[in-house]
C-alpha cells in the first residue's frame, strides 16, 4: 500500500500569519482570543473571537484580485502559497493533473454574503455586487487554489461543519494511498466572523462571553475563530525521491455518523470514529498514540463526551495520553478547525513539544485526562491523533506518525 | 401584571413541551416536561421575543445564578425581574 506524507504546511490564524507563527504561539500558550475588531459589534451579546487580526487581504492581493476573493478565499490562498512554497513542490504538466485539491469550509464566503444581503435587506438597495455569487460560493477557496497552482486533478469542497477539514484531509490521504492521485493540496478555511453568523451562534446559547476554557470545570462555552491551514500531501516514495522535507506521515483516517441528534454529540459515534482511524492505521489498541489534539470546544456537552470516548477507546492507556485543545488559543475555526489542529499535531511529532490547553482553571471530574493545562509539555510523540466531531453528528479522526529518520 | 407574565411564560413552556398549559405546574422542571437543551433554547428565544428582553442564559452553565431555569416558577420569577428592569 502506498504511504502518504505531509511535505508542506501553511497557516493563517489568530496566532499569526504563517505556520511558524502559529506553532510558536501554541508552544508559548498564547491565546489569540480578544475583542472583535473586524466588524461593528453593536447589538451583539458576544464581543470576543479569535480573529486573524494580523491578516489584511490588501497585504496579499491587488485591488482587482480582492474584487473576486472573499476573505475566506484570501486566507486559503495565502496558506496554500506558503504550504506549496515550503514543500518546494512543482506542479508541472505531469504532476498537476495527478494532484487533488480538497478543501474544507463550513460556510464559504460569509463576508460577501453578509455585506451584500445587508445592502438589499436593510439598506433597500436594488442590487448586490455583480461578483457576489463567485465570491460566496463554498467551493471558491478550492477553485482558486486549483487555479493558482495548476492543480488539474479532482477538486472539491467538503462541508461538514466543524469536521470539514478532517474529512477533507482524510479523503485526500485515501486518494493518494489508493493511487487515484499522487499528491494533494488539502486543509480548510473559514472566515465567518460576521454579524449574521455571530447572531446565529448567539442564538444557540453555547458561546462564551469571556474566553475558551476546554476541559475546565469553569468552562463557559465556545469562542468562534477564523483562519486557514493548508497541507501538501505526497506519495512517500516520490517525496523521498525529490528530497522533500517530510513533516509527518498520515497513517489512519476514520469517519462515522452518530445518527442520533443534530447538535448533541454521542459517545458511541466519537469512539467508533477513533477506533476506525486506529484500525485504518493498522493499530489494534492505540497504545502507540502519545498525543491527542482534542476537538475540545469547551462546551459541556463536547468535553465530557469526548473524554469519556477517549477513555472507552484507549482504556488504561488513556492515563498515559496527553490530550490538549488548541481551540483555547486559535478559537473554534469551524471548517478550518481540523486543519489548524493538524498543523499543531504535526509539530509535536518532530519537535517533541505538545501544545497546552490554556485558560485552564479547575479540573472537571468528568474530564479526568491529562489535558496539558496552561503550559506546553515536552514529550516523545511517535504517533498522534486529531479529533473533529461536527454538529449533525459527523465525526472524522486522523492518525499521524513521526517521519522515519 | 406579574400573574399575567407567569401565565404567558407557562403558555410558552406548554407550547414547547407540546402539552396543555394546565399541565404546567410551577414546580415542574424542564426535564419533567420532557424538554431537552434545544427546547430550552427555543423557550428562551420565545421569551425574548414576547417580552422584548434579553435572557442571560448559557447552555454551558445551566446552573449559573444569572438566570435560574431549575423550575417553571424560577423561570417566571426571572422573566418578571427582567421585565421590571426593562422599564
Amino acid at each position: 500500500m502506498r504511504r502518504v506524507v505531509v511535505t508542506g504546511t501553511g497557516v493563517v490564524s489568530a496566532l499569526g500569519i504563517g505556520y511558524d507563527a502559529h506553532i510558536a504561539a501554541l508552544r508559548a500558550g498564547r491565546s489569540g482570543i480578544g475583542p472583535i475588531e473586524l466588524i461593528d459589534t453593536d447589538g451583539l451579546t458576544i464581543g470576543i473571537a479569535a480573529e486573524a487580526k494580523a491578516y489584511t487581504g490588501a497585504d496579499h492581493f491587488s485591488r482587482n484580485e480582492l474584487t473576486l476573493r472573499d476573505r475566506v478565499t484570501q486566507m486559503a490562498l495565502t496558506a496554500a502559497k506558503e504550504a506549496v512554497g515550503r514543500a518546494g513542490i512543482v506542479f508541472d504538466e505531469a504532476l498537476g493533473p495527478r494532484t487533488a485539491t480538497v478543501i474544507g469550509t463550513s460556510m464559504g464566503g460569509q463576508h460577501t454574503q453578509d455585506d451584500n444581503y445587508r445592502l438589499i435587506y436593510r439598506d433597500g438597495k436594488p442590487r448586490v455586487h455583480p461578483f457576489t455569487v463567485p465570491k460566496l460560493m463554498a467551493n471558491a477557496p478550492a477553485s482558486w487554489i486549483s487555479m493558482e497552482h495548476g492543480l488539474k486533478g479532482p477538486a472539491w469542497t467538503v462541508s461538514t461543519a466543524c469536521a470539514s477539514s478532517n474529512h477533507a484531509i482524510g479523503q485526500a490521504f485515501h486518494m493518494i494511498r489508493s493511487g487515484m492521485v499522487d499528491a494533494a493540496v488539502t486543509g480548510g478555511a473559514e472566515s465567518g466572523l460576521t454579524y449574521g453568523v455571530l447572531k446565529a451562534w448567539e442564538g444557540l446559547r453555547v458561546m462564551s462571553k469571556d474566553t475558551c476554557r476546554p476541559f475546565s470545570k469553569t468552562r463557559s462555552g465556545m469562542v468562534q475563530g477564523e483562519g486557514a491551514a493548508i497541507l501538501v500531501l505526497e506519495e512517500m516514495e516520490s517525496a523521498q525521491a525529490r528530497g522533500a522535507d517530510i513533516l509527518g506521515e498520515i497513517v489512519g483516517f476514520g469517519m462515522t455518523a452518530d445518527a442520533n441528534d443534530i447538535v448533541q454529540p454521542s459517545l458511541d459515534g466519537a469512539a467508533r470514529a477513533m477506533r476506525a482511524a486506529l484500525a485504518d492505521a493498522g493499530m489494534t489498541t492505540g497504545g502507540e498514540i502519545a498525543y491527542i489534539n482534542a476537538h475540545g470546544t469547551a462546551t459541556a456537552a463536547n468535553d465530557r463526551i469526548e473524554c469519556a470516548a477517549i477513555r472507552e477507546v484507549f482504556g488504561d492507556h488513556a492515563d498515559r495520553l496527553l490530550v490538549s485543545s488548541t481551540k483555547s488559543m486559535h478559537g473554534h475555526c469551524i471548517g478550518a478547525a481540523g486543519a489548524l489542529e493538524m498543523a499543531a499535531t504535526l509539530s509535536t511529532l518532530t519537535s517533541g513539544v505538545v501544545p497546552p490547553t490554556v485558560n485552564f482553571e479547575e479540573a472537571d471530574p468528568d474530564c479526568d485526562l491529562d489535558v496539558v493545562p496552561n503550559e506546553a509539555r515536552e514529550a516523545d510523540v511517535p504517533y498522534a491523533l486529531s479529533n473533529s466531531f461536527a454538529f449533525g453528528g459527523l465525526n472524522a479522526v486522523l492518525v499521524v506518525r513521526r517521519p522515519e529518520a | 401584571m406579574s400573574d399575567d407574565i407567569r401565565q404567558q411564560v407557562r403558555v410558552i413552556v406548554a407550547e414547547q413541551a407540546m402539552i396543555d398549559v394546565e399541565q404546567v405546574s410551577p414546580d415542574s422542571t424542564m426535564e419533567d416536561l420532557g424538554l431537552d437543551s434545544l427546547g430550552l433554547v427555543e423557550i428562551v428565544f420565545a421569551i425574548e421575543e414576547q417580552f422584548g428582553v434579553s435572557v442571560p442564559y448559557n447552555a454551558n452553565e445551566p446552573n449559573s445564578d444569572e438566570f435560574d431555569i431549575s423550575t417553571v416558577s424560577a423561570v417566571e420569577d426571572g422573566v418578571i425581574k427582567l421585565v421590571a428592569e426593562k422599564v
